[in-house]
């Protein structure tokens, strides 16, 4: 125990004195979440539209007064041909051209059905689809407004939990803050196991009679430490700049991300025994953990994801501990709610260990 | 010098036997079925031109590496089966140095007297003697990033012998350093071998190889000569083992 | 062979023998395509609905199944009462409740109206808002199909999906991983290459030979433009095989265009490299000038429209950025140069300014 004790040290101070790592450990972490978390957004806002109103009556002005005061969608020009409405989606200066047809109105009083056409330029990506979404429930619920009908008999009123504000970096940073934990411990680990292979510094503690356990947690200690040190920083960062909610246990939230830091800090050992510079530990690491943080749902929701990676995804700590962070942070969860993904963390966290610690060799053979 | 076996005395176990000791990385063969003891409390010189596969045969006898055929047992562990049992008992110094260049001297002399178990008083007493017997405490708290090789070499020969060890494994220790610092080391090495520690030491200094009590030199893997100085110069007809070393490494 | 010829020889041999970032070069394309492919969609079409009906009549039997019927809606709980409901969203099993008051049809037919609770989780607004949209029509939806009171009045639009009529994500994300893997190999690789040579102090051994600086450099980068293009084939090769991704415009445009982002992105390496000789500097360097740019900035995943205004003005220094309009227009809409002279012109600006500042700051830091 004590030789954990100084080797931990050690490393300790190999971390403190070295300016590139440090920058590593707290600069580019918080400067990574303040890019991302405004960037990584598929808030729908402003979304330029072109109309063509061919119809040009109350009924058509009211739909297209819908579009341009829901906040959603902005009018970025109009015409009375639909030609330019093309132009201006080829060229891709908007995203949506509603063209209404100039028999609108009279189509809808007389046998109450009226088309409309929207085009969608799918080549903007995701938002394309969830643009789609806003503008049909925009359109039906004008249809529904201008029913005449003798008397409504259900008042439909909608929630939003969690989220009133609809603010999207709500939602993103919890999971950023995974992402930055998870970087930087795989990361560390592997850059500095490999580094000392490189180095020759590693032959020099192969020679002592220290254990692998011994050495594998005086090298892992500090970084799990750190990792909580960042965790903290970007929890601050996320709740003084973002105003992210934290309705759940802290406790909670850490008492995780203390287990999920174990598996992280695993695979980057694993890595470093895969590698022989620091060079490719960068690389390998960058390249598992970028599967893993795809697939996490962190990005883009698994319920979106095609039903088969959903089930790959299963085996992706990334994912358990970006549900956790929600659902502690946003939703307020208790233990009993993220029991689930918690026991499987505590399960990987036992396999990852046991097999990196077996794949640790003092020797080579 | 060292206690030397009188003949007909039972012999006490060897601190390093090696038999057959064998190396091959993919189709070369580095070391070459290797055999040859060291007795306890011998200073022992392996020499040979580079590449001949000292280094190798010296990782496989500290258990850095596996061997791919053979036996070796050091301090009475074999070891490919118990090598951390052999760790327990050397001490290393490498050809390459291999230790923290952002830490201090002290500071890496008290990691490594962490790691081998002893004391604090110990590691500090130690550290105090051992810094004093090789003129480095000036640079005590210096980063090592910022002291010359020579002083490095000592800092690594310090962390080598720091835990008094049984046998000491020392690899190129005198590359690089000035007269003055060989002097230091050997003077160190012989107040080590007289208190029973067995030290195998390489060097390309063929001068040294007349302080050692039995000396090897191996060439392309094999042993091509084992003896003491003086019987090796008789056995072969030359003056010195500079000639010897020659003669051994030109090819045929 | 000339110098140059061997100089870029031996660059060859350094790619080949490093097998691990070999791999990882080759691998991560390829990975990437399948994983961008069927796990970054955004597509909400299957709900998780928690149902809360104090008292099940005709009437909310009616709109539950009117709600099943939807096609979009999974019913994976019914409760009596709300107590649980908190439960089943923090737990993730519910995305969506639907909360009809007791005696419903009572209320609806007598003295309405009914009141019906729509209680979405916004936790990802989007879905919140959608889960929200489709509740509502669903419910819309029942009032004028059941009720013979009022006339019907139903706006019918007819969508559009331009460019990518099949809308498979697949098609969109291929130019920004184009622009993704370029990037790595010219700048990373580059930045790697350059101040590896500068930490051994072999560039040193190549100063003093008879090659000319830009000689040196580009013997250094011409093979990493050879691995560029070789893997950009290979995203473009798979994405067609797999998710047959279009490329309706033209090749050679597409090519050129590749080369003119090549271009920019290794002057953006050797920039990096020409100011530091720490090979994890660079890296680091070239990691968050370079790679996350591209990443995040360029509108390879998120939508550049729904950044925040400084976000948006700083992606219009980001090359991917330009060059992911180009890619998607070559190949989405198959236009050419016509319409996508700006971005060009943004390349090429970019590209000038670079080459001169990365040989300039390469030959500064050749004479100290």
């Amino acid at each position: 125990m004590r030789r954990v004790l100084f080797l931990a040290r050690a490393e300790v101070l190999h971390v403190v004195r070295d300016r590139a790592t440090l920058a590593q450990v707290l600069i580019v972490p918080i400067l990574q979440l303040l890019v991302l978390a405004n960037a990584a957004t598929f808030q729908i806002r402003n979304t330029p539209t072109w109309i063509v109103d061919l119809d040009r009556t109350g009924t058509s002005r009211g739909l297209v007064n819908r579009f341009a005061g829901s906040g959603r969608f902005e009018v970025a020009g109009s015409s009375a041909s639909l030609d330019l409405a093309n132009d201006a989606l080829l060229r891709g200066d908007v995203t949506m051209v509603l063209a209404i047809p100039h028999d609108f109105e009279a189509s809808l009083v007389r046998t109450g059905v009226a088309p409309i056409e929207l085009s969608l330029n799918a080549e903007k990506g995701s938002i394309a689809g969830i643009v789609q979404s806003y503008a049909t429930a925009i359109v039906s619920a004008y249809a529904a407004d201008i029913t005449p009908t003798a008397r409504p008999r259900v008042d439909v009123r909608t929630h939003s939990w969690y989220n009133p504000t609809l603010d999207y970096r709500h939602y993103m940073v919890p999971g950023i803050l995974v992402a930055l934990v998870t970087l930087i411990s795989t990361l560390l680990t592997a850059q500095n196991i490999a580094r000392e292979k490189e180095l020759g510094t590693l032959e020099q503690l192969n020679v002592t009679p220290i254990t692998r356990a011994q050495f594998i947690t005086a090298k892992l200690l500090p970084f799990w430490a750190l990792g909580l040190v960042d965790l903290t920083a970007g929890l601050v960062v996320g709740w003084l700049v973002f105003g992210v909610p934290m309705r759940g246990s802290l406790l909670l939230l850490f008492g995780a991300a203390s287990i999920y830091l174990i598996v992280t800090l695993a695979t980057g050992l694993w890595i470093s025994t895969i590698v022989e510079t620091q060079q490719q530990a960068m690389f390998v690491t960058f390249f598992v953990m970028m599967i893993y943080l795809l697939m996490s749902g962190l990005f883009t929701p698994i319920d979106s994801m095609a039903p088969w990676v959903q089930i790959v995804s299963l085996a992706n700590p990334v994912r358990h501990f970006v549900t956790i962070s929600r659902a502690v942070l946003v939703k307020g969860a208790g233990v009993a709610d993220v029991a689930r993904p918690l026991a499987t963390l505590v399960a990987f966290a036992v396999v990852a260990l046991t097999f990196a610690v077996r794949q640790y060799s003092k020797r080579t053979a | 010098m060292t206690a030397r076996l009188t003949p007909g005395a039972p012999q006490p176990a060897p601190a390093i036997r090696a038999r057959d000791l064998t190396r091959r990385f993919g189709s070369f063969v580095a070391v070459d079925h290797l055999t040859f003891d060291v007795g306890a409390g011998e200073v022992f010189g392996f020499l040979g031109a580079n590449g001949a596969g000292k280094t190798t045969a010296i990782r496989m006898l500290t258990g850095l590496l596996a061997p791919s055929g053979g036996t070796a047992t050091v301090a009475g562990h074999d070891v490919l089966a118990e090598a951390e049992r052999v760790k327990r008992a050397i001490g290393y110094m490498s050809q390459r140095f291999s230790l923290y260049e952002d830490l201090t001297v002290r500071e890496n002399i008290t990691l490594y007297g962490g790691i081998y178990d002893l004391r604090d008083r110990e590691i500090r007493e130690r550290t105090d003697r051992m810094l004093a017997r090789l003129g480095l405490e000036r640079q005590a708290d210096d980063m090592v990033r910022a002291i010359p090789l020579g002083w490095r070499q000592k800092l690594a020969f310090s962390v080598a012998l720091l835990h008094e060890p049984r046998i000491v494994f020392l690899d190129e220790p005198t590359s690089g350093v000035d007269p003055i610092t060989r002097r230091q080391f050997w003077e160190l090495i012989y107040e080590a071998a007289a208190a029973g520690t067995t030290v195998l030491v390489t060097t390309h200094y063929m001068d040294e190889a007349e302080y050692c009590d039995r000396i090897s030199i191996m060439v392309s893997g094999m042993i091509g000569a084992l003896g003491t100085p003086g019987e090796l110069k008789r056995e072969f007809g030359v003056p010195s083992i500079d000639d010897l070393f020659v003669r051994l490494a030109r090819p045929s | 062979m000339t110098a140059l010829a061997g100089l870029i020889r031996k660059e060859i041999f350094h790619i080949i023998r490093d097998r691990r970032t070999l791999v990882v070069i080759i691998a991560m394309p390829i990975v990437q395509v399948i994983l961008f492919g069927y796990a970054i969609r955004t597509d909400v079409d299957h709900v998780r609905l928690a149902i809360v009906d104090p008292s099940p009549d005709p009437v909310t039997l009616a709109i539950r199944s009117h709600f099943d019927a939807a096609g979009v809606f999974e019913t994976v709980a019914v409760l009596p009462d709300s107590a649980k409901l908190e439960t089943l969203f923090r737990r993730g099993d519910a995305q969506g409740a639907v909360v009809f008051e007791s005696q419903f049809a009572e209320r609806a037919v007598h003295n309405g109206p009914a009141q019906l609770l729509v209680v979405a989780d916004a936790t990802e607004p989007n879905t919140g808002s959608i889960v929200a949209a489709y509740a509502s029509q669903v419910v819309q939806d029942y009032e004028q199909t059941e009720l013979a009171s009022g006339r019907r009045v139903a706006i019918v639009p007819d969508v559009r999906m331009r460019f990518n009529p099949t809308r498979e994500s697949s098609n969109l994300f291929v130019p920004g991983l184009m622009a993704f893997v370029l990037t790595i190999i010219s700048s990373l690789m580059t930045a790697i290459s350059l101040t590896r040579e500068k930490e051994t102090g072999t560039l040193e051994a190549l100063l003093v030979s008879p090659l000319r600086p830009w000689q040196i450099i580009t013997g250094k980068v011409a093979p990493y433009i050879a691995v560029g293009f070789v893997s950009v084939i290979g995203v473009l090769a798979e994405a067609r095989l797999v998710f047959n991704v279009p490329l309706r415009g033209s090749v050679a445009l597409l090519l050129v265009e590749g080369l003119l982002f090549i271009l920019v992105s290794l002057s953006l390496g050797i920039l990096i490299s020409a100011r530091t000789s720490s090979q994890r500097v660079a890296m680091m360097g070239a990691l968050i000038g370079t790679m996350l740019p591209t990443l995040l900035l360029s509108g390879f995943i998120f939508p550049i429209e729904s950044m925040p205004s400084p976000l948006r003005a700083i992606s219009y220094l980001v090359p991917a950025r330009w060059f992911v309009l180009i890619a998607r227009g070559v190949m989405l809409k198959g236009v050419g140069i016509v319409y996508l002279w700006q971005p060009t012109l943004a390349l090429a600006a970019m590209a000038v300014v670079l080459l001169a500042a990365s040989t300039h700051a390469f030959h500064e830091r050749l004479d100290t």
